[in-house]
């Protein structure tokens, strides 16, 4: 009984492959998507966690010197000779021309082995890695990354985290200009009860208890989170289609599930059956999906690798593995999805009266039935997404905020559609576009779920645009106020660096010491600049709050400028105080400070220089012509033998930060181009499986005069007229979607605040590219209404044959 | 093989309340054949979907072969229709993704018990030789009701129910397909009880009963 009923099911397909294919693809490519996104995000988090666990599996407690100070090799005798269970680490990030690397020197003696990554152990404990000479052991793609740096002989070990590099203490020390000293020493598990206490052994030690928290896993959270809520929205457009799908299969099929029950077919074994099928659908598709978006996660990743790196100096490999775990997630969101979009139908079936009377149209009207619903559903999440605009706080009220709006949006569109429709046919006067008027809102039920994902990928198309394009300018004027000085000269040595202020000096306007200091900020990581009292910080520095006198003030060691990022997070702003070490320094003023992740604070150079007298004295940005910046950096290379690394000219910078500007938003654009796709794909399916049940509708107008030409070329103006509609909704709710993502989202996810600025220009270009989409999808059902043979139509109005 | 005593039915609710069926009586022994006549709206298909278990009466009893249709579950209903009645509606209910050779074998299939050799003396007595592998959409009116009956007989049912079996199709047409028919059910010895507005075509059957404002006239 069910493998005869299963067959008859099936056939449907069979007779309607470009539907199965529609079908297929459309869950294929929200899956794909979907898991394209995720396969990246669990990369990154993977290269976290194994950066976070590179000594251990669980974090331990440290000891240091006074403020996490360095501690010189002595103290690690004194405190194994006391009978504390603890292990030297040298830790610090160095960098090379391939990058930067993260190094870790262990002491192979008292570091218990499983401590190492798997493998990495034996050889971390074999005689030829311990030593001056000895190797660095890297993870295979960062061993490639690196291939021809000025480094110690590298050892590829898989399991490795990415750009980090294990070598021996001495090995480290040297690399990272340590000598004799530790950064910190790790306390071991099983320490005698009987030790003596710190405070005996050597004063000011510190001991710092184990980090529960994974702190590159926290800093890049936000990161993450605005690419699943991406990918989500493009999941969700991919979802229209699978929906449209289902329930137009569905209803095509309705009359056969009754012959099928009027035949002896349980409801519960037709459930059972069509359960079944849709789940081999959704795996089908979902494989399909999940291999697609392993090819999108490689083409991106590089590019989302290059961002965490520059935005967050979080060291991710370009390059994926395949995880079990994303597998089964594409999986089960495949078949999650396709559960999703087959309820409301499978709930039909299940509630299927047997005898009900044949309802062609029975879809349509329940569809328009639904209106009522859909418009009180898309006013209530309006005023739910309004509420948390108001009272919402954080990044995840951010994102149902603006979930809420995208699907508010999508969910009134038919209604507008509807409306506008009815204006259009009784402005018409002819009766033709009477017609057309009214058959193209008896089109809408069918049409409108394609218009829904047409409508979102455009409103995200047109957010994001603005986003980035805002962004960007912002971005622009912001680096060249920032990056003030013509050119950057870092000194090899404090002696090189004296010598070379006194050559400077007669040849350049201005030497503005960089100096700065990495130190806790109201007891958080941060960092701490010195500023020189220039016009070149006072007229260019991009402040968004101050007090009067500020740079006065600031010369005057008065109080400090924390960046936009810190301001927001710790709520100082002119008027407070922020915890420094040693100093509760007033708060001058607040300024834009983007692509850092780190809390920032400037304050005068003496008081740097007084406060951190031990801060390194290399760096300076000098002021002089543009046009003899190419001359002075080759008098300096001669001079002082400096290599080029260390002369940067402003153009440079701007170039990189640029180069790291664009690939931030690599992924957003690629996704916005993947959501536009699919939406043009929903509505040439939508056009083509409709155009199969226009016949009744088109037949009598032809019967009366009306060519198929004329037919078609009216079915081309309705997509053309639907897309323009949908546009045109699409461009409130794009610009108050960039507007959710510039003042709230980045806000909440980066920390800083950002003028919007709308582009109209690129509007006209995707209402372009929007028309031409919808425009190509109406043509083969319009080609086919065009060369439909008369007999086809007639066949509309044949009662026996 | 069926006997339908007292039953009645009606739609609506409150004053809409209509009473469809005032206490039907009939039977029907194995190999016989009965017309059920009347008007419009007097009641016919709806007896004809109370005795298949399409739908349910208000009191009365319905036995088709030994069974009350009345004490069976869904699932028991189902498979009545799927074992022991066939149906034969008006509109045809052909599965449009199946071919015609398909769609005859069918409803032997869904009740366990192909039999590919009678399905094949079907289809030839049916004249749909030609026709096997056609789609419904490609086969004309009175072909579409022969594949039909065909697909109904191929299960070899105790009883056929025919819901106007010729009423979509013109005088000439369904008088052929109604020969067919009762050559066919008489030759297997299954019960026929048929449902036609049409004293002509009634008057074919071995008995008549005529429904009026639900009630059953002799």
């Amino acid at each position: 009984m069910k493998r005869a009923a299963l067959a008859a099911l099936l056939s449907h397909w069979r007779r309607r492959p470009f539907q199965l294919l529609t079908l297929l693809l459309g869950l294929a490519t929200a899956t794909a998507l979907w898991s394209g996104v995720q396969a990246i995000n669990a990369e990154a988090r993977s290269s976290y966690d194994r950066a976070a666990s590179a000594l251990g599996p669980t974090p331990r407690a440290t000891i240091t010197g006074p403020d996490g100070a360095a501690l010189d090799e002595g103290t690690f005798v004194a405190l194994r000779r006391a009978g504390w269970l603890v292990t030297p680490v040298v830790e610090g990030t160095i960098s090379t021309r391939q990058g930067p690397l993260r190094v870790l020197g262990i002491d192979a003696f008292t570091l218990p082995l499983g401590d190492l990554p798997e493998q990495t152990g034996d050889t971390a404990f074999d005689i030829s890695f311990m030593g001056a000479n000895g190797p660095l052991i890297t993870a295979p793609e960062t061993a490639a990354r690196l291939a021809g740096a000025d480094l110690p002989r590298l050892i590829s070990q898989a399991g490795v985290a990415p750009g980090l590099a294990y070598g021996d203490i001495p090995v480290a020390q040297a690399l990272l200009g340590l000598e004799g000293q530790i950064t910190h020493l790790v306390v071991l598990d099983g320490q005698p009860p009987t030790r003596t206490p710190l405070a005996d052994i050597a004063p000011g030690l510190q001991l710092n208890q184990a980090e529960t928290t994974n702190d590159m896993a926290t800093l890049t959270d936000s990161f993450h989170l605005n690419l699943t809520a991406f990918g989500l929205l493009s999941f969700a457009v991919g979802l229209f289609i699978v929906r449209g799908t289902i329930g137009l299969a569905f209803e095509q099929r309705r009359p056969v599930f009754r012959t099928l029950r009027a035949l002896g077919l349980p409801a519960r074994t037709l459930l059972g059956l069509l359960l079944g099928e849709l789940l081999a659908l959704a795996l089908i598709a979902g494989a399909a999906g999940i291999a697609l978006g392993y090819l999108i996660a490689s083409a991106l990743i590089p590019d989302v690798a290059a961002t965490l790196r520059g935005l967050y100096g979080a060291s991710v490999e370009g390059t994926l593995s395949i995880r079990p775990i994303w597998w089964a997630s594409g999986l089960a969101i495949a078949v999650l999805g396709t559960g999703l979009a087959a309820v409301s139908s499978l709930w039909q079936v299940a509630r299927l009266p047997l005898l009900a009377p044949a309802q062609p149209r029975a879809w349509a009207r329940a569809s328009e039935a639904a209106l009522v619903w859909q418009g009180a559903a898309a006013l209530g999440l309006a005023a739910l997404s309004v509420a948390l605009m108001f009272f919402g706080s954080g990044l995840i009220a951010a994102f149902v905020m603006l979930g809420a709006l995208l699907v508010a949006a999508a969910l009134a569109l038919p209604l507008v559609l509807y409306g506008a429709m009815w204006v259009g046919g009784r402005l018409a006067r002819r009766p033709l576009a009477q017609w057309f008027w009214a058959d193209t809102r008896q089109q809408l039920p069918g049409l409108s779920l394609a218009l829904m994902a047409l409508l979102l990928a455009l409103a995200a198309n047109i957010g994001v645009g603005t986003m980035v394009s805002s962004f960007r300018l912002t971005f622009t004027g912001w680096l060249d106020q920032r990056l003030a000085s013509e050119l950057y000269v870092t000194a090899e040595t404090p002696e090189q660096a004296t010598a070379m202020l006194a050559w400077l000096e007669p040849r350049t306007d201005a030497i503005l010491p960089i100096w700065n200091v990495d130190a806790p900020l109201n007891g958080k990581p941060g960092e701490i600049y010195g500023v020189a009292d220039h016009p070149t910080y006072r007229d260019n520095w991009p402040l968004l709050e101050a007090v009067p006198g500020v740079w006065d003030r600031i010369a005057a060691g008065e109080g400090v400028l924390v960046n936009e990022q810190l301001a927001r997070a710790g709520d100082l702003w002119p008027g407070n105080a922020i915890t420094l070490p040693g100093w509760q320094a007033p708060v001058l003023g607040v300024y834009s400070d983007y692509g850092n992740p780190l809390g920032q604070v400037l304050m005068g150079l003496d008081a740097l220089t007084q406060r951190f007298p031990e801060v390194e004295r290399l760096r300076f940005g000098l002021r002089l012509v543009p046009d003899q910046v190419a001359t002075l950096s080759a008098a300096l290379v001669d001079e002082f033998g400096l290599p080029p690394g260390n002369l940067i000219d402003q153009a440079s910078i701007k170039a990189f930060s640029l180069q790291v500007f664009e690939r931030t938003f690599t992924v957003s654009r690629a996704l916005n181009v993947l959501t536009l796709s699919v939406a043009g794909f929903a509505i040439l399916t939508s056009l083509l499986t409709l155009a199969a049940m226009r016949l009744p509708q088109l037949a009598p107008v032809w019967a009366l005069g009306v060519g198929r030409a004329r037919l078609a070329r009216l079915e081309l103006v309705r997509a053309l007229v639907l897309a323009t509609l949908t546009l045109i909704c699409a461009l409130p709710v794009g610009l108050l979607l960039a507007w959710v993502l510039l003042a709230v989202i980045n806000v909440e996810a980066f920390g800083w605040r950002l003028p919007i600025y709308l582009f109209p220009r690129d509007w006209v270009v995707l209402a372009g590219l929007s028309l031409i989409a919808a425009g190509a999808a109406a043509l083969l059902p319009a080609i086919r209404i065009a060369r439909m043979p008369p007999a086809q139509l007639l066949g509309v109005f044949a009662h026996e044959r | 093989m069926l006997t339908v005593e007292r039953v009645t039915k009606s739609w609506g609710q409150g004053e809409g309340r209509q009473q469809v069926l005032r206490g039907v009586d009939l039977t029907l022994g194995a190999a016989q054949s009965l017309a059920l006549t009347g008007e419009s709206g007097s009641g016919k298909s709806t007896l004809l979907h109370l005795i298949a278990g399409l739908d349910h009466a208000d009191s009365g009893t319905i036995t088709v072969a030994g069974q009350t249709v009345m004490a069976l579950d869904d699932g028991g209903r189902a498979a009545l229709r799927r074992n022991t009645v066939g149906v034969i509606f008006q509109q045809f209910n052909l599965i449009p993704s199946l071919n015609v050779a398909d769609n005859i074998t069918f409803q032997a299939r869904l009740a366990g018990k192909p039999d590919p050799d009678w399905a094949a003396v079907l289809t030839r007595r049916l004249g749909l030789d030609g026709h096997t592998a056609k789609y419904p959409e490609q086969l004309s009116g009175g072909q579409q009701q022969r594949v039909a009956i065909g697909r109904t007989l191929a299960a070899r049912p105790a009883l056929v129910l025919a819901d106007e079996p010729t009423g979509n199709l013109d005088e000439e047409t369904g008088e052929r397909v109604l020969d067919l028919m009762l050559e066919l059910v008489g030759e297997t010895g299954t019960a026929l009880l048929m449902v036609t507005h049409s004293t002509r075509l009634a008057a074919r059957l071995g008995q008549r009963i005529h429904l009026e404002r639900g009630r059953t006239l002799p």
